[in-house]
């Protein structure tokens, strides 16, 4: 049994890192630790450096990366935010390295529990995002993205993501693979194209002056990423034979014949699936699709999944302030060209690591089902969310701060 | 490797010097020119010229890892005047790219995966404002780290690049973009300069200097002196700056040579914390030589002579070499 950090913290180990820089924050800071007690106890033959930020961390990381080891950090929320110049940067300097991103809201109010607004902050950064569901996915997506990313046709860092304390600190059984399996998946890292030595001077990260020199390298890094699209399928596929697991860049969960679709990503889909059992039993064709690679974005498997059915509503556990559900806008425009588009519904749920209980998933269903109007229309606004119970508590709440 | 043979910088107790061999005139500076003419940094440039004698002394083994500032446009796609390796990074954390590549080349280097005869040496280039103001925190830590790295901090005494407003290392009284003498605030920059000379001492680093582009003998035997330790070394060069000093291209040297001669800049050099002087002018000129070439100081004579502030700058250098028990 391991939490979903130390799962992360075995994969890491298992993909023999060389070069670990870190920054405490929680709930992250298990997977640091335990590296550290690794590396100190002569586990593990990597070297870990406790920097004096996350901007600091990120760039050792990605500095690290750009001479040719094989790197790896991890973050969450603050952290992420307070590094967040470098990722854009080390994305540019078309580094493979690799990050974890423990998720979790983002102040303020300050916070501990999940949402995903910190990770999809980064959504345009150039990094790659894989997002898990469960311990296991955790390790084995976090050898995968090594091998993803370490591909000369992509050579684009990468975020692997679980929810804070919902995924990062619950147990579940996790089979930790042989190391020599894991050599066979994933050779060492041997760069061509940005290292650092003495009889082969390079200049990294270099200035551009106008547009069309920008234009060129920023185009390249979205062409590597949709590169990325069929390396991923590959790797799935040596990762399926290796293991016994297979991670497609979505998952279909009772998919088959269903009229009503969740959409979800994450830890809280565990959830959305119990709640399409429970629809099921109450003779609803509901299932739901969980995105797990979402740089890139899989269009085209997105859309094969959607495509026909009668309604899909997008569960965001993340807001945009001013306009809703993010990965809801991301599912629009996948399905707006689409004949056969079904009726799109928003809702905003889990903010902050608050739960979705199965009324408020019967509630989706419900909508779902009394969806009318013209083909292809769907509710123009997300909605949040929120039982009559956590509304009544709030209103206790207030008044105790003496705003009732 | 080149250079001298490493000391341990963890020992740090009972490190002996080594005798270094001095050079001793301008004719004894190493001819090799390891950054080559044709950048687009400024005429007269100080700062490029300190860097052109610190990189004779460092030789061509180097990657620099550079923040934002002037001398990042020093490498546009797809030229770079260095034959040596180059990193930009982000304003705040060039120090913390040095980290990273330093320790990715030792691990390399230890794991067999490359020649020791690849090895760099890791030099951070940035101005004043990545030095002194936001790139404090990373600077700090690597220091504290012990990071076997170099630091050349050009400064300039204001943010350059953006137009030469003021940062931490603007002097008093001096016009900047975001201090302008006017009818409420005459004197320009009220605030006097931060001492990052005693801010990095205080981490006790193995070498530490400051150095001027007008006198280059003394900037290569520090170097030289420098490279005999594993840790942090690290340089502050004073670099007159043309477009933001007030001053004709032409007067760059004479202007670093000034600020020498009158005390304002003084030319030293801390080993594990303890401070010596290198350059000590016999008799000091009147501050006023120095200020009355710049632009930056014109308010404090024209329309009127301010002399409370004049007054306060001398007397701000007088007390720093009384202080030093230097001041004949
Ligand atoms: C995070 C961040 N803030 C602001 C800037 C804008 N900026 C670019 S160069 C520069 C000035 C740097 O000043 P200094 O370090 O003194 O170097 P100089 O320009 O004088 O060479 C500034 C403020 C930036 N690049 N990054
Ligand atoms: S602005 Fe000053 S520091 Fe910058 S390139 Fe010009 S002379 Fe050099």
């Amino acid at each position: 049994m391991l939490t979903g950090n130390a799962a992360a913290a075995w994969g890491v180990r298992l993909a023999e890192v060389d070069y670990i820089p870190v920054y405490p924050v929680t709930p992250q800071t298990e997977i640091i630790e335990t590296l550290a007690k690794w590396i100190s106890d002569g586990d593990m033959d990597s070297k870990l450096v406790t920097m004096d930020s996350e901007h600091s961390m990120i760039t050792a990381a990605g500095a690290a990366s750009a001479t040719g080891v094989r790197a790896f950090t991890a973050t969450s929320s603050q952290g992420l935010m307070y590094g967040f110049e470098m990722l854009y940067t080390v994305a540019g300097w078309r580094v493979p390295l690799v990050m974890v991103n423990v998720s979790r809201g983002l102040s303020s109010p300050i916070t501990l529990e999940p949402d995903h607004n910190d990770v999809l902050a980064a959504r345009d950064s150039g990094f790659l995002q894989i997002h898990c569901e469960t311990c296991q996915e955790v390790l084995d997506s976090l050898l995968m993205a090594y091998r993803l990313v370490e591909d000369e046709q992509v050579l684009l860092p990468v975020i692997v993501n679980m929810d804070g304390f919902y995924l990062s600190f619950t147990r579940e059984p996790v089979e930790v693979p042989e190391l020599e399996t894991v050599r066979k998946f994933l050779p060492p890292y041997q760069p061509r194209h940005a290292f650092f030595k003495a009889s082969q001077p390079m200049a990294q990260g270099v200035a551009v002056l106008g547009g069309s020199m920008y234009s060129y390298f920023k185009y390249q890094m979205h062409l590597a990423s949709q590169n990325a699209l069929n390396v991923y399928k590959e790797v799935c596929g040596k990762f399926e034979k290796e293991f016994g697991r297979n991670y497609d860049t979505i998952e279909g969960y009772m998919l088959e014949d269903a009229k009503y679709v969740l959409v979800m990503t994450n830890s809280f889909s565990t959830l959305g699936k119990a709640a399409v059992n429970k629809a099921r039993e109450r003779g609803i064709k509901a299932g739901l699709l969980r995105l797990r690679l979402i740089r890139p974005f899989p269009v085209e498997d997105i859309t094969g999944a959607l495509k026909g059915r009668r309604a899909v509503a997008v569960i965001d556990q993340n807001i945009s302030i001013g306009k809703g559900g993010i990965l809801h806008s991301e599912i629009a425009s996948c399905l707006y060209n689409e004949k056969q588009r079904p009726h799109l519904l928003s809702f905003i749920g889990g903010l902050g690591g608050k739960n979705i209980s199965p009324g408020e998933f019967e509630f989706i269903f419900d909508n779902m089902i009394k969806v009318r109007g013209v083909e292809g229309e769907g509710e123009k606004t997300s909605q949040l969310l929120y039982t009559e119970t956590e509304w009544k508590e709030m209103a206790r709440l207030k008044g105790i701060a003496g705003k009732g | 490797m080149e250079g001298n043979g490493e000391i341990e910088g963890d020992s740090r107790k009972g490190v002996k010097e080594m005798e270094i061999e001095r050079i001793k005139s301008i004719k004894d500076l190493p001819p090799e020119e390891n950054v080559l003419p044709g950048t687009p940094t400024c005429a007269g440039c100080g700062g490029l010229l300190a860097l052109r004698h610190c990189m004779k002394a460092l030789g061509k083994r180097v990657v620099i890892v550079n923040a934002a500032g002037c001398f990042t446009l020093l490498s546009i796609y797809p030229f770079t005047p260095f034959k040596n390796s180059w990193l930009y990074t982000a304003m705040a954390c060039a120090p913390a790219g040095a980290q990273g590549i330093r320790d990715a080349l030792d691990i390399l280097v230890k794991k067999s995966r490359l020649d020791p005869e690849e090895d760099l040496k890791v030099v951070v280039l940035t101005g004043d404002g990545a030095a002194y103001d936001m790139g404090l925190s990373s600077t700090s830590g690597a220091i504290y780290r012990n990071l076997d790295f170099y630091y050349i901090c050009y400064d300039n005494e204001a943010y350059g690049n953006t137009g030469f407003q003021r940062s931490g290392a603007t002097p008093f009284a001096s016009k900047t973009g975001t201090t302008p003498p006017g009818r409420i605030s005459p004197i320009g920059s009220e605030l006097p300069k931060k001492d990052l000379f005693e801010i990095w001492n205080s981490h006790k680093p193995p070498y530490l200097a400051t150095i001027s582009p007008a006198h280059p003998v003394d900037l290569i035997n520090k170097f030289k002196k420098a490279e005999q330790y594993k840790g942090p070394k690290l340089f502050i060069a004073l670099s007159p700056c043309p477009p933001g000093w007030g001053i004709d291209s032409s007067y760059s040297v004479k202007l670093a040579k000034l600020a020498v001669d009158t005390g304002i800049w003084a030319l030293k050099e801390a080993v594990f914390g303890e401070v010596k002087h290198t350059v000590v002018p016999k008799r000091f000129k009147p501050v006023e030589d120095y200020l009355k070439e710049q632009g930056r100081f014109a308010h404090l004579f024209k329309p009127v002579r301010r002399e409370e502030a004049l007054n306060k700058i001398q007397e701000m250098v007088n007390e720093y070499w009384n202080r030093h028990k230097l001041l004949l």
